[in-house]
């Protein structure tokens, strides 16, 4: 294949990736990674690389949005972030340790968290809004968010779990090349007890700095080619920008149901090509 | 200067980050479309590259020999910079505020940036 046709071919996947990623709320990074390996037969250290940097690239460029909104928790966001950094250190060290063949069968059950999200989730409802206990009081992690057009404050919970998982989220997002959002809104929104909406915003703004923390191992291990990282961040950020200003809100569950096949079409490949030893 | 309004800050700045890395990132891209556009490519075994893309010191030297690869990686590190930025902002913005508690953990994720950044450099 040409340098021309291989650019081209990534820039337009990663367009479509970018686009669906941005409309369902799952990010562009899940499809990336199985697309440059299973269609392109790109080694999964190239593509995890090419990734994470789109992946840095969507959160920092959609944080002034967020921001803007009023949801997002600074404080809660910089305190688990010492969880999610370490993590995605370790995750990043672990990567150069264990063969390809791994890391295909843990992204693969990790896309099928990811499709059966994309199928099965109903619209969330956040649960009773809970005072915070005494550890949280004492770090002051509560806030307030707007419903209504009135802020409501709410309280945090079970710090100390929510920081465990979110070592674990940082890991796996390091060792896949992912945001890990998905895993990050659970440690708020189920173990903190933290509102939906303050959840996913704030996990938003903490993905870039996940990823920045893995980026230096990644990129000090060759894994940020730029030849490959050059049309995927380009056309995730293009087609993730289209998202937000393309307004599809009637289509968006067809949409879903369509983008989680696709991923659990994928989520299969890869363990089968892992089990096999193919990738 | 409260929460709310250092978060707006940050947040526009963050994307006049990505959008200057992107620019460098298109720019590096034409550069090596202009160049390499017939090469013949393979990406199925994974081989370090060498200095000139896996160092901070070895892209900046080979960005200013406009070195295509060289640029795109250029624009990958200052997109790499945006949440360095954003957390490096958070520390002053807590220390104006006086907030200790905050500046202290922000100045910790920033420290655990810089680890993973030195083995870069």
């Amino acid at each position: 294949m040409t340098a021309l046709l291989f650019t081209s071919i990534v820039l337009a996947l990663s367009a479509v990736a970018g686009f669906l990623g941005s409309l369902t709320g799952l990010g562009g990074g899940v499809v990336i990674v199985p697309a440059l390996a299973l269609l392109l037969g790109v080694d999964v250290k190239y593509a995890i690389g090419a990734s994470l940097v789109s992946v840095i690239a969507t959160s920092s460029g959609a944080a002034a949005a967020y921001v803007r909104e009023g949801f997002s928790n600074i404080r809660i966001g910089m305190l688990l972030e010492i969880a999610t950094t370490l993590g995605a250190i370790a995750g990043a060290i672990l990567a150069a340790h264990v063969t390809t063949h791994v890391i295909a069968i843990v992204f693969g059950l990790v896309l099928i968290q990811a499709a059966y999200q994309s199928l099965f989730k109903a619209e969330h409802e956040t649960g009773a809004l809970v005072p915070s206990d005494a550890l949280a009081s004492r770090l002051r992690l509560g806030g307030d968010y707007p419903v209504n057009g009135k802020r409501q404050s709410y309280g945090v919970r079970n710090v100390p779990t929510g920081f465990g998982i979110m070592f674990g989220a940082g890991t796996l997002s390091g060792l896949l090349g992912i945001g890990s959002g998905a895993l990050k809104v659970i440690a708020m929104d189920r173990a903190m007890k933290i509102p939906f909406k303050v959840s996913t915003t704030t996990s938003n703004f903490m993905i870039g700095v996940t990823a920045a923390a893995s980026a230096g191992v990644y990129l000090s291990r060759g894994y940020i080619d730029p030849r490959v990282a050059m049309p995927v961040m380009l056309g995730v950020l293009a087609g993730a920008f289209l998202g937000t200003k393309v307004l599809v809100r009637a289509r968006v569950r067809t949409l879903r149901i369509v983008f989680g096949v696709v991923v659990l079409a994928l989520a299969i490949e890869m363990i089968v090509n892992g089990s096999l030893g193919k990738i | 200067m409260d929460d709310r309004r250092l978060e707006i800050i940050i947040g526009n700045l963050l994307r006049a980050g990505v959008l200057l890395a992107a620019g460098v990132v298109f720019l590096g891209g034409l550069v090596y479309l202009a160049r390499h556009s017939a090469d013949r490519v393979n990406y199925q075994h994974f081989s370090a590259a060498g200095d000139t893309v896996q160092s901070i010191s070895g892209v900046l030297r080979a960005a200013t020999h406009f070195n295509s690869e060289g640029l795109i990686q250029l624009g990958l590190l200052l997109l790499i910079a945006t949440p360095v930025a954003r957390v490096a902002l958070a520390v002053v913005g807590f220390a104006l505020e006086k907030d200790r508690l905050y500046a202290v953990v922000s100045l910790i994720v920033l420290s655990i940036l810089a680890f993973s950044l030195l083995h870069a450099i």
